[in-house]
């Protein structure tokens, strides 16, 4: 029995520790488990979440995003301004379209000039934030009619669950299938864990990490505008520090920075851990600050564990 | 008789599936140049390792100096006196000639100062000593790679080495450099430093050292006064079997020309090369490491870039091709490093087998796994590859299965023109016979193949016609009865003094 | 001979402005602040300027040793608030002075963690850090309770206040410790064991050198320097705001390798970095004196750290080519 329990822990460690989390919260507090109060933390969590799916992609991939969160700044003020400008419709599609393209600058850099991803990426945070207050002349939006179908992404919602938890399921099911089952997401896997042996099987690692990152800025745009929905309005600093909880998310899911594995999955999985950390500690009455100390502790153990796990099955 | 630096007793060192070495046996006297030969996978680069403190043996003695000694590490075996010379030179590149000399023991006072002066003026002394033009403030990385190998040397010299391993130490050298290395080591010897010299090259052998031990599949075979014997004696101890009975050679039916390449030129790695190849012919490219032949079938693949070459394909001329087109042309590379250039180590087998061929398998970008999984059933039980299933990590498997799944990989799509590099390379004898076999029935389907190989009876073996490179360049092509042991060494070994631009 | 050695001798001056490069990148932006804008070269500016940097630039000192190894620690930031809020809040119980000295402990103990860590996981510094980053911020916020704490004693700030001519204690301290370890690294044991343990770590660990051990002691002063960065900053402010040291990491690592060391480890200098740290302070210092708005110090920030990327890589294709 101890010993299933052991072999349980070490393969599906995070999974049982997590659950176990769960019962406890559940047992102080009453409305943790409620399907209004699940619900609230998914619509919590799925701007991150939203982002995390592309850097998925880039992380298996085997490179980092860490500009994902200043892009979600300037795209945040782009679709509210556009939208106050031109209406929602053509709003949506400026910010798509900004947000591949500020992809595509990484990706072309990291993946077609094979420069350094951290650094690349980290010059890009301070560039987009400087192109947010470029934009924005530092002061803040805001949607100036809220009546408009802008409004559904943020705060509409279909069948009695919320619209973000719905935009970020389905991007999650769509790109789970690429991952998972096209050509694509193979060379992604392949990209990331050998890049020398996808080269002798014909791939081309350099457009391959270079649609990563369009993917990531694709999904940092429908994060933006989720985000610009839901607040009506966008201030210079909305996604600071999104970078490194999106990041923290993707690694908490198990899926390993040096690349070649992973699964969207695991990141939902990641991402919705942090947001029910979140909302358990604040029903049992804890300030927000203690799920901090809580992540912290899960990361370094769950990643142990993981590596622990993999080092044990190499040598068995 | 002056007693033996280091005498090696019954060393027995097995690996998961290959023993690679069985109860060895040598020693090595003080000022005695002693070569180790063998052909590749022969058990030379095991038996430096663990002279070297790199493995520890399964079984047998090690006796230094007179004493049993176990060599627990690299710095175990320094502090002894023993020091290896690589082919892949541990430097640091940012750091000084005199830190690298001193590396990891740096001279400190008792505060953990370095002794900076004291440490330049030995390291000095030890360039000085060997004659070296350079001195100790430079950093190593502005070096080249012979003078780089010369601050290993000279780590012998400051730390009064008594026992030097060389392996392969003029892989990469000019003339003058292999010159001025030879003159080092005679150097040594005449301090009485013992040293054991690994190498390929029979006139470099036969030039330097004083006696000659061979190894073959693990075994020694022999150890002989080099005054007393020559090449012939030696290469037919290295190789001592009937090739005959160990090769399937395909039948002799030749069709129009597959692949055709006219004065292929990458910079500073293959110069000028022709080469031609017809369906249902095995051609052999035979040459030493550093000779330039995976360069070549690289450039071929499109991996490498060349500045100059035409290529003809089935009898049409055209643009040399990028990977991607070279596989969808029916062109196939099965790199010469498994675990770096042939595997996603992981991914399962089947999703490595489908890697080049992601469209064949999939529809409008979607992959399907039926199809994937006939083709991974229908490879497992022909190769006969031993693996729990698809999705199981090839890094999991043993070396012959993973070979196997990298063959696979470039079998499944039909290819027309099939490139095997070092194809039987740190791999046991039975999957080695299996994958002989398999490049004869290529053949015989009418599939042009080359086969690179550094193993003599191999390509002796398996090859309609051979190639020999050297220097990165085609020195030789023989077929039919001029294919002999005698003819492909003299095509090679001499190096660059063969070629009539530097002849003596 | 001498026709040959003029070549010889471009190529090293070559080499040597690829190797430098930030020098030039500084003495051409103080160039062109100096004619842009008259208030620029006065004593006066430069000492604010070089109070400003000194703070990233403490943070940077500590950050280079770890990049060196090849490692990174995203977690300095953090820490230094950590400290901060220390060395302020636990005045009132134990005095001023117990109070650094627990501030510079925490830092330590910190940075032993880290190191700790990442040396007997295995786990990539970056996972190491960034959790440590997310949870050390979470500590700040348990003990300050999220309001700044104010220090009760004014004398303490006056501390800070102690000058040479126009420099600064903070700019004194970081330039002391900037020197320090620089001689550290190019005198000592441990610091060509840093060069050697980035560079060519299988080399580093047949050579007989404890490469865990020898990284858990750049990670443990690499929290001490933020708990020096972060004493200090409680010293010029008076307050320890929670958010204090935010995103530092991030302008921190910007610094060391816009001087030039190497993220991959093995390469560089606190020489290097001290340019780095000179270099950003002068911009923002600059751009902020010609009142460009300040989201184009962010965009020239991003555009410079581009360029001494390229620089980097057109250095190593170079040495590759040799």
């Amino acid at each position: 029995m101890s010993l299933h329990f052991a072999a349980l822990l070490r393969r599906h460690g995070l999974l049982v520790a997590f659950a176990l989390f769960l019962a406890l919260v559940a047992v102080q507090a009453e409305a943790f488990l409620t399907p209004s109060n699940v619900l609230d933390v998914l619509r919590q969590v799925s701007i991150i979440g939203m982002m995390a799916l592309g850097v998925t992609f880039v992380v298996v991939a085997g490179r980092l995003d860490l500009s994902v969160g200043s892009m979600l700044t300037l795209l945040t003020v782009i679709v509210v301004d556009r939208t106050n400008a031109f209406g929602p419709g053509l709003a949506i599609l400026v910010t798509l379209l900004a947000g591949l393209a500020a992809g595509a600058w990484n990706g072309l850099l990291v993946g077609v000039f094979r420069l350094n991803a951290l650094i690349v990426t980290l010059a890009m945070l301070s560039f987009l934030q400087g192109l947010t207050l470029a934009y924005s002349g530092g002061s803040n939006v805001n949607v100036a009619d809220g009546t408009t179908w802008f409004a559904a992404f943020g705060r509409g919602s279909l069948w009695g669950i919320p619209a973000p938890v719905v935009i970020f399921a389905l991007s999650a099911a769509v790109l789970a299938f690429v991952l998972k089952r096209t050509r694509f997401g193979r060379a992604i896997f392949a990209v990331g864990g050998n890049e020398t042996a996808a080269t002798y099987s014909g791939i081309d690692a350099r457009l391959v990490v270079f649609a990563a990152y369009c993917l990531s800025g694709l999904t940092t745009a429908i994060a933006a505008i989720i985000m610009g929905s839901r607040v009506m309005g966008a201030q210079n600093t909305i996604g600071q520090g999104y970078e490194l909880t999106v990041l923290a998310g993707v690694i908490l899911g198990g899926t390993s920075l040096l690349g070649g594995s992973g699964s969207i999955g695991r990141t939902v999985l990641g991402v919705a851990m942090l947001g029910f950390i979140q909302n358990g500690l604040l029903l049992m009455g804890y300030p927000y600050y203690v799920q901090w100390l809580v992540t912290w502790g899960i990361i370094i153990l769950a990643v142990w564990i993981d590596l622990g796990a993999k080092r044990g099955r190499i040598l068995a | 008789m002056t007693t033996p630096i280091l005498t090696v007793a019954g060393i027995t060192k097995t690996f998961p599936g290959v023993r690679a070495l069985s109860d060895v046996s040598f020693d090595v006297r003080p000022g005695e140049v002693h070569a180790l030969v063998g052909e590749n996978g022969a058990g030379k680069s095991t038996l430096m390792k663990v002279l070297a403190g790199l493995h520890q043996p399964d079984a047998g003695r090690i006796v230094h100096h007179g004493r049993e000694v176990a060599i627990a590490s690299p710095l175990d075996a320094r502090t002894r006196g023993i020091l290896l010379i690589h082919q892949e030179l541990s430097l640091s590149p940012e750091l000084s000639v005199a830190e690298n000399i001193y590396l990891g023991a740096w001279p400190t006072n008792r505060f953990g100062i370095l002794r900076k002066r004291a440490m330049r003026e030995a390291a000095a002394a030890a360039l000085e000593a060997l004659g070296c033009d350079f001195g100790p403030d430079v950093r190593v990385g502005t070096l080249s790679i012979a003078r780089q190998q010369m601050v290993e040397i000279a780590r012998a010299q400051a730390f009064n080495a008594n026992l030097v391993i060389f392996d392969e130490p003029t892989a990469s050298l000019t003339e003058a450099e292999r010159a001025q290395l030879f003159a080092t080591v005679a150097q040594l010897r005449s301090q009485g430093v013992g040293i054991v010299y690994i190498s390929h090259k029979m006139d470099e052998i036969f030039s330097i050292t004083d006696r000659i031990t061979v190894l073959r599949d693990g075994t020694v075979q022999g150890t002989v006064e080099t005054a007393a014997t020559d090449v012939d004696s030696i290469t037919r101890m290295m190789i001592g079997r009937d090739l005959s009975s160990y090769f399937h050679r395909a039948r002799a039916d030749f069709g129009e020309e597959t692949l055709g390449i006219e004065g292929l030129h990458v910079p500073g790695l293959v110069h000028g090369v022709d080469l031609s190849v017809r369906a249902g012919e095995v051609l052999g490219l035979y040459g030493l490491v550093g000779a330039g032949r995976s360069e070549l079938v690289e450039a071929i693949f499109g991996i490498r870039r060349a500045s100059a070459g035409r290529m003809r394909w089935r009898g049409r001329e055209i643009p040399l091709p990028t990977p991607r087109q070279a596989v969808d042309l029916g062109l196939a590379l099965v790199p010469e490093s498994r675990k770096e250039q042939g595997l996603v180590l992981g991914l399962g087998g089947r999703d490595n087998i489908t890697l080049p061929h992601l469209a064949r398998f999939s529809t409008l970008g979607v992959m399907r796994p039926g199809a994937e999984t006939r083709v991974f059933d229908r490879f497992r039980d022909e190769l006969s590859i031993k693996t729990t299933g698809p999705d199981q990590p090839v890094g999991l498997l043993s070396g012959g299965n993973q070979q196997k799944f990298v063959l696979a990989k470039w079998l499944c799509a039909e290819p027309r023109l099939v490139i095997l590099d070092e194809p039987t390379r740190g791999i046991d004898v039975g999957s080695k016979s299996a994958i002989h076999e398999l490049i004869a029935g290529l053949a015989e389907q009418g599939l042009a193949v080359i086969v690179i190989s550094s193993e003599m009876p191999e390509v002796l073996g398996v090859s309609h016609r051979i190639l020999t490179m050297a220097d990165r360049r085609i020195t030789g092509s023989f077929t039919g009865d001029e294919m002999t042991e005698e003819t492909l060494i003299g095509a090679v070994s001499a190096g660059p003094a063969a070629l009539p631009s530097a002849a003596e | 001979m001498s026709v040959a050695e003029t070549p010889r001798r471009a190529v090293a001056a070559g080499d040597w402005i690829m190797r430098n490069h930030i020098w030039v990148f500084l003495a051409l932006t103080v160039a062109v602040f100096s004619f842009a804008s008259p208030y620029f070269l006065t004593v006066n500016n430069l000492g604010n300027l070089l109070t400003q940097g000194a703070f990233i630039g403490i943070l940077a000192v500590g950050m280079t040793l770890v990049i060196l190894n090849g490692e990174i620690d995203l977690s300095v930031g953090a820490t230094l608030a950590l400290s901060c809020a220390l060395a302020i809040g636990l005045q009132t119980s134990i005095g001023t002075w117990p109070a650094v000295i627990a501030a510079l402990l925490a830092g330590a103990g910190l940075g032993l963690l880290n190191g700790l860590v990442v040396a007997l996981s295995g786990m990539h510094s970056f996972v190491v850090t960034l959790g440590a980053l997310i949870g050390i911020r979470g500590l700040v916020f348990v003990y300050t309770g999220e309001n700044a704490l104010m220090v009760e004693d004014f004398a303490y700030t006056e501390i800070a206040e102690v000058y040479l001519g126009p420099l600064s204690l903070t700019a004194l301290v970081f330039f002391g410790l900037a020197a320090a370890f620089q001689w550290l690294l190019t005198n000592t044991r441990h610091g060509r064991e840093t060069y050697a343990v980035g560079d060519n770590v299988a080399a580093a660990h047949d050579a007989g050198i404890n490469v865990k051990r020898h990284k858990i002691v750049n990670f443990t002063i690499c929290g001490t320097m933020a708990a020096v960065a972060g004493i200090l900053l409680s010293m010029r402010l008076g307050t320890a705001e929670p958010n204090a040291g935010r995103i530092w990491e991030l302008w921190t690592i910007i610094a060391v390798v816009l001087g030039g060391t190497r993220l991959s480890g093995g390469y560089g200098s606190l020489w290097m970095t001290v340019g780095g740290v000179l270099t950003l302070a002068v911009l923002r210092n600059g751009l902020r004196l010609l009142n460009t708005p300040n989201y184009v110090e962010l965009m020239v920030m991003g555009g410079v750290l581009l360029l001494a990327l390229a620089l980097d890589r057109a250095l190593l294709t170079r040495e590759g080519a040799r």
